[in-house]
């Protein structure tokens, strides 16, 4: 008991964020580098920036850093330009020529429009989620352009901006979705000819509906993939309630000031595409590349959620192999290879994305009379739209799509084409060497320290950044044991005990339900995740809620290994609202146990639904530690790491 | 007829073969075949039935050697032996108070048992069925005196008519007793309007035939929601799913691991156990004590369900490896799944690859809010007072 308390990394992770980094020495850690990462990135890691590892390194952009410096430590509503367009434009006159449209700065700057970002200026940096699915007119809407990026908005904020309705840029004839208010009850209202109106008669329209409505329903904005909205059952969305009142109030008092509006609806990250609402899935459907059969038997509790009949995707795909004109055949196989499941886990899945877009740019030619930032994001947002029929995205994909689109956007005018194509494939690279890759090994460095020689460790699921800590540790010779619970239906934990048990790791393999059986000898948990939300909230394989609440009531310390790009702004208090549902009859069949034959026969019952969920939220409480590649934090720090680093993530 | 010990021998048999499934269909099996031996009986003194019914007690329990093999017995048929030695004492004492005074066809016996002997005896046997208290700790040792002293003086021909009121007596209350236990499903199901309101949903695991039946009582007036976690290595679930559905239930089947994700949406865990202890705390299913575990962190009620004849006198001490069953790793991994595994492992002469696969899990009183048993709710801290109703103390070791 005292070897484990011992272990309990508490005291040092107070220091997170607040502290330069030349105030303190490594005091541990071997082979943490110089402060300067001069050195080649293979051989040193970004945490050599990072000094110890419980600190958190300076945003590396020491110019933008004095730029905006009173920015985070203001939080009143200072007049002050977006940070993020300052930056941009920092960005241009230090690297390149001034290829900003000036008065897109000064709009920017204009203190209606900062007056209007405040509120969020602090959070700006993040957006909710890639957010625009730029039609190329929305693009052509703006005063320049660039493209916009969304601010980070927790989920309470994450309405607000649904109400300013969509004004100018959108219309419906791209292939978008349309901005249509989400009005089930009323559908007569929602098939408004609205370019035939005017802005204002819009909103006012708009606003006397949801008034009508009593805003007791929230709101969908049009984009498939997006922030968080709850179901109605979830508790959030009372809250949200007032909020949306309060602020339909706010943009009355605005009136129709365009320019605000503007501003306003660049914020607006976009919420989740919420499919109990009818006549949005309908147009979904119809935009859809796959044909999917939605499964007939859904659970009443996640209706929002989408969920086809499995099997049926795929061979329809394959047969529209040929006529899927504007699908480039890497981002088909990729989307086949979610769809077949052949590729699974949050780093894999994200790095094949991101080859597959890095083939598309290669390949990519610009059309004529077209720019390639616009044309060239329109068409991965296709794509993205296609992967996500494919199988939802993750978090952390998100995370990665919205940095290419920002590198995109943020490509001179002057460059020619193939210098543009090749900035956007070094970037690329660049994310999958950084991001994901060197930030494994930092990860692997920082978690493989609390490995102590006798030490009981317990994983669940198959994690590959928690294999290679174990690994590590192993190739270390320290002298440990592992083990491995897994769950059905995946059982992803027998690949991982197999890989483990070659390598000669001391391994005991259980399942979920042993777990409080088991929990008594264990010294540590490593855990993996999909995502690591801003509350602290760990959202990653289902269970590992349940492995970690039980190692909490044993008093065994849970760490959580995941790479920083898979941070996001979103919170999330529970798994309904947000979540991926798997095929069902997954969870009929037992494979390997004869015995267990009793729902062969049951698929017609009417009254029997089975449910496989892929994911679970695992509250803050529970997590004794997160490592990420910038350093070990306790998960309070998330919500800092997201606001300090995301334009780290964003312009590597 | 055979013998009492063939019966015996062959319900051991049984036992160990596992061909008796479950509590209820054990505890009734037993309280019969106790039935049967107490009436083969010819001289049935009360120490005589007592001693027998303890020796084939041993040996029925002898039938899981639990601690040695890794197998948790069927607890039942040891509190079914509790329960009838309690049956018999109290038979003994009441035998002795108000049934020979009342008898009036034996006159004699009337006569000669009033007086100074029988309320010696009264008091005796009264103070045997009494739970060692502090207030009967001194004179303990003068009642035993008197007690040896009032059986000396019995004549035998009393002893005979008293015998066989004893043996009368005991056969109506084991019946009494078989009955119960056949009817302890519906008792429960009784208490289900009272706790199950419209609309709700509910959390079960694994299978249990008391849910079952506590849930449909419900359903009869309410309607509401049933999610079933299947209970991963046996699967039970996946079959109370069905069973569920069948009648009529709008149920669910989750995996296990999904139990933390939706415990937020469900309003009360009603669970079947193994057998309850006498601490309030449960033996179960595996991965309970996880759905106990979330069900309090969520604070959502956890209620037990279980007949009395699941109700063990004993406490539990270090009840997940002692009161467990560790199962044939094969539930988990295929034989031969990790041979090649296992050679290229480099040290071959340590056992690289250890598999666990418990089968029990034991869920500590502090995360049970409600017990359900066929005479009533209680909280698991009132277990011990149900003990102390049912069994004497003297039989809590056999």
């Amino acid at each position: 008991m005292d070897a484990r308390r011992g272990s309990l990394p508490v005291p040092r992770v107070r220091q997170v964020g607040f502290f330069t980094p030349n105030a303190q020495p490594a005091p541990t850690r071997s082979q943490s580098g110089p402060p300067d990462s001069s050195s080649p990135p293979l051989s040193d890691s970004p945490a050599s920036n990072s000094l110890s590892p419980v600190m958190i390194p300076p945003p590396r952009h020491h110019s933008d850093n004095l730029a905006a410096a009173p920015r985070p430590t203001s939080p009143l509503p200072v007049p002050e330009p977006s940070p993020f367009r300052r930056r941009g434009a920092d960005n241009n006159n230090a690297l390149l020529v001034g290829s900003y449209n000036p008065a897109e700065t000064l709009l920017a700057m204009s203190p209606s429009s900062s007056h209007v970002g405040d509120g969020e200026s602090e959070e700006t940096m993040s957006g909710g989620w890639f957010r625009r699915s730029n039609s190329g007119k929305l693009a052509s809407s703006l005063p320049s352009g660039t493209f916009d990026f969304s601010p980070v908005q927790s989920t309470a904020e994450a309405l607000k901006p649904n109400k300013v309705q969509n004004p100018v840029g959108i219309s419906e004839v791209s292939a978008r979705p349309a901005p249509k208010e989400q009005q089930p009850e009323a559908p007569s209202s929602s098939k408004q000819p609205k370019p035939k109106l005017t802005k204002a008669e819009r909103r006012a329209l708009q606003e006397s509906q949801r008034a009508a409505k009593g805003g007791g329903k929230s709101v969908a904005a049009p984009e498939e993939v997006a922030t968080i909205k709850s179901v109605k059952q979830h508790q959030t969305q009372k809250k949200d309630a007032p909020q949306v009142a309060v602020s339909v109030a706010a943009s009355e008092r605005k009136g129709g000031d365009k320019s605000q509006e503007k501003e306003r609806r660049k914020d607006a990250p976009a919420p989740r595409m919420q499919f109990d609402d009818k006549s949005r899935v309908e147009k979904a459907k119809r935009r859809s590349v796959v044909d999917q059969t939605e499964a007939k038997k859904r659970v009443e509790l996640f209706r929002h959620l989408p969920q086809y009949e499995h099997g049926t995707q795929l061979a329809d795909l394959e047969s529209k192999f040929l006529q899927l004109d504007p699908m480039h055949p890497a981002i088909y196989k990729v989307g086949l290879q979610y769809l077949a499941g052949d590729i699974s886990g949050g780093n894999a899945r994200c790095i094949a994305m991101l080859q597959a877009f890095q083939q598309v740019v290669k390949d990519y030619s610009t059309p004529p009379e077209k720019t390639l930032p616009r044309d060239l994001t329109a068409k991965i947002s296709s794509y993205v739209s296609f992967f996500t029929q494919c199988r939802p995205l993750s978090m952390s994909m998100g995370n990665a799509i919205r940095f290419l689109k920002n590198r995109i956007a943020k490509l001179s005018p002057s460059l020619s084409e193939s210098e543009s194509k090749s900035s956007i494939c070094t970037d690329i690279d660049r994310f999958i060497n950084e991001k994901i890759v060197l930030a494994d090994r930092v990860i692997v460095q920082h978690a493989s320290s609390k490995v102590k020689d006798g030490d009981v460790l317990l994983v669940y699921g198959s994690s590959c950044v928690v294999e290679m800590v174990l690994l590590h540790s192993h190739e270390l010779g320290k002298q440990f044991r592992v083990i491995v619970v897994d769950s059905r239906p995946k059982l992803e934990g027998k690949a991982l005990l197999r890989r483990l048990v070659a390598k000669g790791v001391h391994c005991t393999y259980t399942h979920i339900n042993a777990v409080s059986y088991v929990m008594h000898e264990v010294t540590k948990v490593f855990l993996g995740a999909s995502s690591v939300l801003s509350n602290g909230t760990v959202y990653s394989r289902v269970g590992t809620a349940c492995v970690a609440m039980v190692a909490h009531a044993f008093r065994v310390p849970v760490i959580i290994c995941c790479e920083a790009y898979k941070f996001h702004e979103r919170v999330q208090l529970d798994s309904i609202c947000s979540n991926e549902l798997g095929d069902p009859d997954a969870i009929g069949k037992v494979p390997g146990r004869m015995d267990v034959n009793y729902l062969n026969d049951v698929s017609n019952s009417g009254n029997l639904q089975l449910l496989n969920l892929m994911y679970d939220a695992t509250p803050a409480d529970y997590v004794s530690m997160i490592v990420t590649d910038y350093g070990m934090i306790p998960p309070t720090s998330v919500p800092v790491i997201v606001r300090e680093y995301r334009r780290d993530h964003l312009l590597i | 007829m055979p013998g009492p010990q063939l019966l015996v021998d062959e319900f051991v048999s049984q036992l160990r073969k596992r061909k008796v499934e479950g509590s209820q269909a054990t505890a009734q099996l037993t309280a019969e075949l106790l039935r049967t031996v107490i009436s083969q009986l010819r001289a049935a003194e009360a120490p005589i039935l007592i001693e027998t019914v303890r020796k084939f007690g041993r040996e029925l329990i002898a039938a899981n050697p639990f601690v040695e093999t890794f197998v948790l017995p069927e607890l039942s048929v040891g509190n079914i032996v509790r329960r009838v030695l309690r049956i018999i004492r109290e038979e003994d004492a009441s035998g002795v108070t108000d049934g020979l005074p009342s008898d009036g066809d034996n006159q004699e016996t009337a006569d000669y048992a009033d007086g100074q002997v029988s309320s010696a005896d009264v008091l005796a046997t009264r103070r045997l069925l009494r739970s060692p208290s502090l207030h009967g700790l001194l004179d303990r040792v003068s009642n035993a005196h008197t007690d040896d002293m009032g059986g000396k003086r019995k004549a035998p021909a009393d002893k005979n008519a008293k015998a066989w009121m004893l043996k009368h007596n005991v056969m109506e209350a084991i019946n009494e007793l078989v009955e119960e236990i056949s009817g302890c499903h519906q008792q429960i199901a009784e208490q289900a309007l009272e706790l199950i309101h419209h609309n709700e949903v509910i959390l079960t695991f694994g299978k249990s035939k008391s849910v079952m039946e506590f849930l449909c009582a419900a359903k009869k007036k309410r309607s509401f929601r049933v999610y079933v976690a299947e209970g991963a290595p046996k699967y039970q679930g996946h079959c109370f799913a069905k069973d569920l559905s069948a009648e009529g239930f709008r149920t669910t089947l989750i995996t296990d691991s999904a139990v933390f994700a939706m415990i937020s949406r469900v309003n009360m865990v009603v669970v079947g156990a193994h057998t309850v202890m006498a601490n309030g705390g449960i033996i179960g299913p595996v991965g309970l004590n996880m759905l106990a575990l979330a069900a309090k962190q969520h604070g959502v009620p956890f209620v037990v369900v279980a007949a009395t004849h699941k109700l063990c006198p004993l406490y539990p001490e270090n009840p997940v490896v002692r009161l467990n069953e560790l199962k044939s790793p094969s539930d988990l991994l295929q034989f031969g799944e990790f041979s090649e595994c296992m050679e290229l492992a480099p040290d071959s002469s340590a056992c690289v690859l250890n598999v666990v696969n418990p089968a029990f899990d034991y869920v500590p009183p502090q995360l049970i809010n409600l017990f359900i048993t066929d005479i009533g709710g209680h909280n698991p801290s009132f277990m011990y007072r149900l003990i102390a109703d049912y069994y004497s103390a003297d039989d809590f070791i056999l």
